[in-house]
């Protein structure tokens, strides 16, 4: 059986005549990982706070466990972890305090929550900060304990703002492991992001916006099956040849794509496409060749890159 | 699907008259406050009613010694420094309400965002709102009686009715700090509470505080009477010198008015913030 | 070369720079500190020299404090302290935005300025929103009939003296700093405060307790006052006590300054 816990139907939100979503359709089931894959602005953060009840929709239908976020807010809002993208941490109080007084906020008793703060500070590998303000936690660990905190209140979606951004590699890798675990227990999440990788490391499905409108939705091998080839051939003349070599690439593969610093080639079998290049006389400075990613996706969708 | 503590918490509110804007656990904003106060540095936060304090000492045997008995009103003659008490004690009052509702709470808005947390949860704007004034109210009645259990015993408050003085204070608190929050709520930048400063510095100086507000001609006495620290001095001053009447009720309905006006729009600049 | 020889002149004139960008850092809130440096010694001369020089002639007669009205008597000590009030505030809080909000100096540091630049820049800085504000302040006194001997323009310099003094010992102070809640409540309750009420300010510091004239000695706010009354007015003072009143001053200017120097350099160095 598959319930679906969020159905939105033409959503669309402005702010004055800036159009930040326009009317975009998607539908959420339990247990799902569901991703909103774009760059900054694309609207992913604005679908996020609808869905969260703290920002007003100007039109569109939009159901968060059967109801309206807009007129049942609070009861809306006590079935969700919020992981906002900005921290919003108490920075007055300790670690087991900031998880001690969010239970609060959604009242739950004192005895209850303290029976829950050992299994939290331990999911968020935090039990050696306890009583640390938490001024003096690092970034990664400021955003474990925010998932953390996000998860006192026993909620049925958790949803995550560009959850590991700004993060170091090991900090990010030590998150992804955290959030596989809710994923693993069947928790519904719903992550905004702009990395490819992350999309793919945690999205059963996901969206790709850009400006406001949904691109392409599926789950990410779909997504590339679907809108790129299987491999991708990096290859760089140097700076100002990229250009200039790029009309004598076409002819090796299905697809081009000429970036400021490399050409990329869309193949089935990209070993064999650049023994060709070679084969024919061209000597490309350096070559790579790697599997497609999201990021080709979101590159063919929108003709821009997704990090610039 | 089992439901958890939290959502069945919330659904018991459901369908109430403004449920979508008060969960009714303004407490739990309240408790917050308590538990930053426990690390806090307590003697700071605890010494807020010496600069009152101070003050009388200053003026009222200070300069009182030049000025000798004045008139409080109707004939009544009191000693300089039971004159200045009461109105410093309304002074205190406001001054604190307005520190919290405008430092603290752009800091708390703006900074730390940490409003933006509280109402992520099943938590509505006015239990934010209530819960962030009733600590401003509660530090204000520890002022309060801790400004009156030094005065008391100095002879300054010559009435029983005086005792009236500690709640009096925090009913003004509450009109200030409801309005300072509710106009703090429309900065956008630190700089902007300079304003404040320039608005409450005459209302300092003029509002009868340290002379009578017979010294004025006529019409400016009229217009700082309907100023609200004029209202609170009024109030004040005729509970701890015990000048009782009627009329006082209309100083306590003034102060009721600004504290619904404050948490009105207070309410609904939190909810057009955080609901953009 | 040349490119060299420009970079290497810094350190000698840096404060300069700094003091430039302290500048234009003020005159962005330049309405708010204008306002207040008008508004301030009108609303405080109206309120306490004539509501309670009222009181005061009632009682006691016009000129019964110091054989002045009251507000030529409390005309000087306002000044000096509203000079001390603004020199304190932009050392301050320039040194705490700087070290700590906005950690603005580490940046300066980057380039050829040196703690002593900052601090030197800081300061004048504060100096020059001084006597700007001092002579606001005087222009307005004078209004008020509160400048009339023929050497009451000493005043100037002797409240502009007096808030270089306390604006160096404030920036010695706040180069410290590193819990600045705590730190600007203390300065505000425990120094300011008393400071402003228990310096002679509104009354003969000898009308109080002799306990509690203690607190006036160590003010500088005092012997500024002091020095203010013998300019305005020909308050009766002994030469000694005149030499004591610069001395303290200066004393509390070089110490100031001294350790305020020093502690940028090593904070900066850190």
């Amino acid at each position: 059986m598959s319930e679906n816990l969020i159905e939105v139907q033409g959503l669309t939100k402005k702010y004055g005549e800036f159009v930040a979503v326009n009317g975009i359709d998607f539908h959420v089931r339990k247990s799902e990982s569901f991703g909103f894959l774009g760059p900054n602005g694309a609207g992913k953060s604005t679908t996020m706070r609808i869905l969260a009840a703290t920002s007003r929709r100007t039109s569109g239908e939009v159901s968060v466990l059967g109801r309206d976020p807009e007129i049942h807010g609070p009861q809306i809002r006590a079935h969700l972890g919020v992981v906002p993208q900005e921290g919003n941490l108490d920075v007055q109080l300790t670690v087991t305090e900031n998880l001690y007084i969010y239970g609060r906020y959604f009242g739950l008793s004192s005895k209850f929550i303290r029976s829950k703060i050992d299994d939290l500070l331990e999911f968020a590998q935090l039990e050696e900060k306890r009583d640390t303000k938490v001024d003096a936690l690092s970034g990664g660990m400021k955003r474990r304990l925010i998932i953390a905190r996000s998860l006192v209140s026993d909620p049925d979606i958790l949803i995550l703002d560009e959850p590991t951004t700004g993060l170091d590699p090991q900090a990010r890798h030590i998150l992804w492991d955290r959030l596989f675990r809710l994923k693993e227990d069947g928790m519904t999440l719903l992550i905004t992001t702009h990395y490819m990788d992350e999309a793919e490391q945690l999205c059963d499905r996901l969206i790709v916006m850009d400006k406001g409108s949904i691109m392409s939705e599926g789950s990410p091998a779909e997504l590339i099956r679907e809108h790129s080839t299987r491999e991708v051939l990096e290859v760089r003349f140097g700076s100002e040849q990229n250009v200039r070599m790029a009309p004598a690439m076409e002819k090796f593969c299905d697809r081009i794509e000429v970036l400021p610093d490399r050409i990329l080639l869309y193949t089935e079998d990209a070993e064999a496409v650049l023994e060709e290049i070679v084969g024919a006389g061209h000597s490309p400075k350096t070559s790579l060749v790697r599997r497609s990613s999201l990021e080709d996706v979101f590159l063919r969708l929108t003709g821009r890159s997704l990090i610039d | 699907m089992l439901l958890s503590a939290a959502v069945a918490i919330a659904e018991r509110r459901e369908g109430k008259f403004g449920d979508r804007y008060y969960a009714g656990r303004s407490r739990a904003v309240l408790e917050r406050s308590f538990i930053a106060f426990k690390s806090s540095t307590w003697f700071v936060v605890l010494s807020g009613f010496v600069e009152p304090v101070l003050y009388l000492f200053s003026f009222g045997y200070g300069v009182g010694r030049f000025i000798g008995n004045i008139d409080a009103g109707s004939g009544k003659m009191v000693s300089y420094a039971a004159f200045i008490a009461p109105a410093l004690l309304a002074t205190s009052a406001m001054n604190g309400a307005v520190y919290d509702s405008t430092w603290n709470v752009f800091f708390k808005m703006n900074q730390s965002r940490l409003y933006h947390g509280m109402l992520a949860t099943s938590l509505g704007p006015l239990d934010v709102a209530l819960g962030e004034i009733a600590w401003a109210l509660m530090r204000g009645l520890i002022y309060a009686i801790g400004f009156m259990a030094v005065v008391a015993p100095m002879g300054l408050i010559p009435s029983w009715w005086g005792v009236l003085a500690i709640p009096a204070a925090v009913l003004i608190a509450f009109g200030f700090a409801s309005v300072g929050m509710a106009i703090t709520s429309y900065f956008t930048r630190f700089q902007q509470m300079g304003a404040i400063n320039i608005a409450l510095l005459p209302m300092f100086l003029f509002s009868g505080s340290f002379y009578p507000l017979t010294v004025f001609p006529g019409w400016i006495q009229a217009i700082i009477k309907a100023l609200p620290l004029s209202q609170a001095i009024q109030l004040i001053r005729a509970l701890t010198l015990g000048v009782m009447q009627v009329g006082l009720l209309v100083h306590v309905l003034y102060f009721l008015v600004m504290i619904t006006f404050g948490l009105f729009i207070t309410t609904r600049r939190l909810d057009a913030l955080f609901m953009r | 070369m040349t490119l060299l020889g420009t970079t290497r002149k810094v350190p000698k004139f840096g404060a300069r720079y700094v003091l430039e960008s302290q500048i234009r850092a003020m005159l962005k809130f330049f309405w708010l500190i204008a306002a207040m440096a008008i508004l301030n010694p009108l609303l405080y001369l109206v309120s306490f020299g004539i509501g309670v020089g009222s009181l005061i002639s009632q009682h006691i007669g016009p000129h019964g404090i110091d054989g002045v009205s009251y507000l030529t008597f409390i005309a000087p000590a306002l000044l000096a302290s509203s000079a001390i009030q603004s020199s304190m505030d932009e050392t301050i809080f320039s040194t705490l935005e700087g070290f700590k909000w906005r950690k603005l100096f580490f940046g300066m540091n980057a380039t050829p300025q040196t703690g002593n630049t900052i601090a030197g820049g800081v300061f004048l800085a504060a100096m020059v929103r001084t006597v700007i504000g001092v002579s606001v302040y005087s222009a307005i006194l004078y209004f008020f009939g509160a400048m009339n001997s023929p050497h009451a323009y000493l005043a100037i310099p002797i409240a502009i003296f007096a808030g270089a003094s306390f604006g160096a010992i404030m920036l010695a102070f706040a180069s410290h700093v590193h819990n600045e809640d705590l730190f600007l409540t203390i300065i505000g309750r425990f120094l300011i405060g008393p400071m402003f009420l228990f310096s002679g300010t509104f009354y003969p510091l000898k009308s109080l307790p002799s306990a509690l004239q203690i607190f006036g000695w160590i003010s500088p706010l005092w012997h500024a006052t002091e020095l203010g009354r013998y300019a305005t007015y020909g308050h009766q003072i002994s030469v000694t006590m005149v030499i004591i009143h610069f001395a303290f001053l200066l004393v509390m200017l070089v110490v100031g300054l001294f350790f305020g120097f020093r502690q940028f350099s090593r904070r900066l160095a850190k």
